[in-house]
């Protein structure tokens, strides 16, 4: 047995704060809190559900000119689910470069198991599409202006469940 | 992502969030999660491991229909590692980097005040 003097689970909130702080910015970041979670029930039985992928990736760009830079926007964005993309646009995301890295899709944004899950009878469906949106700085933004553009393409696709992925 | 899932619930549609970032989500408030412990980067399983991918996506697919009560969390039983190493690396500050982090800020900040005029 091992034994600790801080939780097992990195406090990015933390690490987050320091790191900023060692940069010189004085007034830390004020993560989003709730006191109150919305809470929905499936509808159907999950064998009869249609099912669809959130990621927080980017489309992949070859172009360098067209790069997304550090904590840059590309907006709400959908991809065709039967086709799941080779790659996707990490780099201007916040996540751990020096340990790992994001060649394989599935390791974030699981379309081929999805849909095994639906050939398996596990999901009724997967949805014709999945949903990108930007980590955005701006929470305000988030709800907003991504959160209900998310939520009509859910509606539009008829989707019943959703799987949110945070890289 | 947690605040796309709220709006998700809020409206009717249940949503599992899959994270590495633990403290994060929690303190957001989400109605159910499924925690891998790694780095950031790969919350549904380890690059290349197909069998970790599709377990973790059966965790979240169970939770839809386990959870009874929102901030339901689920922690996978997998390991990034043997050793602990990786958990001191991401925004690592200390005194190999302390002052070029300080300089890269200052710099920052003086391209910023520049672009303003």
């Amino acid at each position: 047995m091992a034994t600790r003097t801080h939780r097992s689970p990195v406090s990015y909130i933390d690490r987050t704060r320091e790191y900023y702080a060692a940069l010189g910015y004085t007034r830390p970041y004020a993560w989003a809190h709730h006191s109150d979670v919305p809470f929905a029930a499936l509808a159907k039985p999950l064998s009869q559900s249609r099912v669809a992928l959130v990621t927080t990736a980017s489309p992949w760009q070859d172009d360098p000119t067209k790069k997304l830079k550090p904590f840059e926007r590309h907006g709400v964005w959908a991809g065709d689910a039967a086709h799941p993309p080779a790659k996707l646009f990490t780099e201007n995301l916040a996540w751990d470069k020096e340990t790992t890295h994001t060649d394989d899709v599935e390791s974030f944004l699981p379309l081929r198991h999805l849909k095994a899950a639906a050939q398996a009878g596990r999901i009724g469906s997967m949805g014709p599409r999945y949903y990108g949106v930007p980590t955005e700085y701006s929470q305000g933004r988030t709800e907003r202006e991504d959160a209900p553009a998310i939520l009509a393409m859910c509606r539009e696709d008829k989707v019943d469940a959703v799987v949110l992925v945070a890289l | 992502m947690s605040l796309v899932s709220r709006h998700l619930e809020a409206n009717g549609i249940p949503t599992v969030v899959i994270g590495s970032a633990r403290d994060i989500v929690e303190e957001c408030g989400v109605a159910r999660f499924v925690f891998n412990d790694f780095p950031l980067g790969n919350p549904v399983g380890k690059p290349w491991d197909a069998a970790m991918q599709a377990a973790t996506l059966g965790h979240a697919l169970d939770l839809l229909e386990t959870a009874r009560l929102p901030r339901t969390t689920v922690q996978t039983p997998y390991r990034w590692s043997d050793d602990d190493a990786w958990r001191a690396v991401y925004a690592r500050v200390d005194d190999s980097n302390r002052a070029a982090l300080k300089a890269e800020g200052e710099a920052r900040r003086a391209k910023q005040a520049a672009a303003k005029g």
